[in-house]
């Protein structure tokens, strides 16, 4: 993550651009890599082929899937195939993977945030540094992992079968990356700025909304989108923790629909599209944090 | 990076900061570190307690001892899985890493292309695992399918349907999923390598594939322990992938330890052996990170900047 940031010192919108130095290594870098630039376009047009057919197939009717070319855009496209698919519930489903990843985000980043702002505010305190390194060791815990006790607290909470049950563990597993990624950011904010809310009487409250929360919102997009994506597309949690139809997210959905429809591959890849169009779409408004965001303190 | 070690000096600059005045933002990191305690490190030490006991998912939970790990450590299953979670590994990072290091240096050398590249390669990632398997699955039919689509004869192949082609799918699916992101880590890296270096190698009259060898790789060398930690220990929870792309088939052959899990728990009711290849799981994920850690040789960074 934005860990660099923390290293160099730097302040936060540094990483956005690299130091001037680096231009001159990618023109001499450019002249001797041809192998690789052919790759990169090979290696695009992989990334692009199966995303391409998916939306051309959405659109053409079930006769002409077999009968056209797999390559070939639809010759008069219908959106037939979107109206199969929402008189199957997609409608539904949809809505139901909308309230999950809503409701297990602005939890999630609410508390984080929080928790960043104390353990950068506090780290004196070893209670805050033993949380801390209680996140950070939460980092390599894979959900699968934990799955089975994740299970068993779920039905003991009587919570099997409900959109909550799903919420629940991902408020948890957003928690960890979202306060190492927030807490780089805070800990960036000029101590000076910090100290001048202090002398004007604000209580660490004040401070926390005032002045961390404007000077930290790049990072909370990122933060927030990221999680997004990882409960959008979550699979493991709705498949295991619930069982009645109308509770299924879209994940879950997509892989019924796959059983349902059979050969019908148009109306599955509606219904993979329709999935995809929210996280295209989160995706278009946070690009620029997001990527540099998740590639920026990796890269050392 | 160095994420663990900044926050010891930062202590010492925040206490004087502060004038030592730390107690009233206590109750805020109080929410975030109590849920994550119970939805996070109690299910940990609970797969650990559930291993040694015997429970079929509904019913009561009996202590048994060591009778689950006795029933998962002579089950054939285990070393079955364990061999395919390994394939899997050492296949995709085989196949992934030369890959993204060619694609990071290129992209890192046009600037004319790499925002757009950028945007491009980044779409596998936002993709669910569920989505891109059936994609994959429809368009891998061998009538209707890629074969067909280019009229090459060599594509309409029974992917899925036989064991060392369908491992060899999968280790491509995982490979477009995952090239894109790890060819930006190999961007930013190399982006970051001094121009003087490549300038000073001219002068000495190093060729390109010298200065690549000589220069670039050692330059990025943490950046491939890092990029190798991802890909290693997140290949052991692949699961999405495999339940949606081959159910684990055709027969056993592609079913990895995640997998096995989720059937012998949820699907054979077997929560006792099930947790016995969870806590497995975890095990071989940090003896792995640390493994790789030390091959880096840089302490616990190389770990911390993999997140």
């Amino acid at each position: 993550m934005t860990t660099t940031v923390n290293v160099t010192g730097t302040q936060t919108p540094a990483h956005h651009q690299p130091p001037k130095r680096n231009r001159r290594t990618g023109h001499k870098l450019a002249k001797m890599n041809w192998i690789g630039g052919g790759l990169g376009w090979v290696w695009l047009f992989i990334v692009m082929i199966p995303i391409y057919w998916i939306v051309i197939t959405s659109f053409k009717t079930q006769a002409n899937y077999f009968i056209t070319n797999t390559f070939a855009p639809p010759r008069d496209p219908t959106f037939e195939n979107y109206k199969t698919v929402i008189d199957n519930d997609v409608a539904l489903y949809f809505f139901n993977s909308v309230l999950v990843t809503v409701g297990a985000i602005i939890p999630a980043v609410a508390i984080s945030f929080m928790a960043a702002y104390a353990i950068v505010r506090g780290s004196g305190r070893l209670i805050l540094r033993l949380t801390n390194t209680m996140f950070l060791a939460g980092l390599a815990i894979p959900l699968q992992a934990v799955i089975i006790p994740v299970y068993l607290i779920i039905i003991r909470l009587k919570l099997y079968d409900s959109l909550l049950a799903i919420v629940l563990p991902s408020i948890a597993f957003a928690i960890p990356l979202s306060v190492l990624v927030l807490s780089n950011f805070i800990r960036d904010v000029p101590k000076e700025l910090f100290e001048s809310m202090r002398m004007d009487g604000a209580t660490e409250w004040g401070t926390l909304w005032r002045l961390a929360f404007p000077l930290t919102r790049p990072a909370l997009v990122t933060v927030t989108i990221y999680n997004a994506l990882g409960i959008w597309n979550g699979f493991l949690l709705p498949l295991v923790l619930t069982q009645s139809p109308d509770k299924r997210t879209m994940p879950l959905a997509l892989v019924n629909f796959q059983g349902q429809f059979g050969v019908n591959v148009p109306a599955i890849a509606a219904s993979v599209t329709l999935t995809t169009i929210p996280i295209v779409l989160l995706y278009a408004i946070g690009r620029r944090q997001l990527v540099s965001g998740l590639t920026a303190g990796i890269g050392k | 990076m160095t994420t663990l070690a900044p926050p010891a000096v930062r202590v010492k600059e925040s206490k004087t900061a502060k004038g030592g005045r730390g107690g009233s933002v206590l109750w805020m990191a109080a929410p975030a570190a109590v849920y994550f305690f119970a939805f996070g490190v109690i299910p940990l030490l609970g797969v650990l307690y559930l291993s040694f006991t015997t429970w079929d998912g509904i019913g009561a939970i009996k202590f048994t001892g060591l009778t689950s790990w006795k029933a998962e450590l002579t089950d054939p299953g285990l070393p079955h899985s364990l061999w395919v979670t390994f394939e899997i590994m050492i296949l995709s990072w085989l196949v992934q890493t030369p890959i993204s290091i060619l694609l990071g240096v290129f992209t890192a050398s046009f600037k004319r292309y790499r925002a757009l590249l950028a945007v491009l390669y980044f779409i596998p990632l936002l993709l669910s695992g569920v989505a891109i398997s059936i994609t994959f699955k429809a368009l891998l039919d061998p009538n209707f399918g890629l074969g067909a689509g280019f009229g090459i004869d060599a594509l309409k192949q029974d992917w899925l349907g036989q064991p060392r082609l369908a491992m060899a799918t999968l280790i491509f699916v995982v490979s477009w999923q995952w090239i894109p992101f790890h060819s930006l880590i190999y961007q930013g890296a190399v982006r970051q390598i001094p121009g003087s270096l490549y300038e000073a190698s001219q002068i000495d009259g190093a060729g390109r594939m010298r200065q690549f060898f000589s220069i670039t790789l050692p330059q990025i060398k943490y950046t491939i322990i890092t990029s190798s930690t991802l890909m290693v220990v997140g290949s052991l929870t692949f699961f999405d992938l495999i339940y949606v792309l081959t159910g684990g088939g055709p027969g056993d052959s592609t079913r990895a330890l995640a997998l096995e899990m989720y059937q012998k728990g949820f699907m054979a009711n077997l929560m006792g052996p099930a947790s016995c290849i969870a806590v497995i799981l975890v095990l071989l994920g940090v003896i792995l990170a640390q493994l790789l850690r030390r091959l880096g040789g840089r302490g616990d960074e190389s770990m911390m900047e993999g997140v």
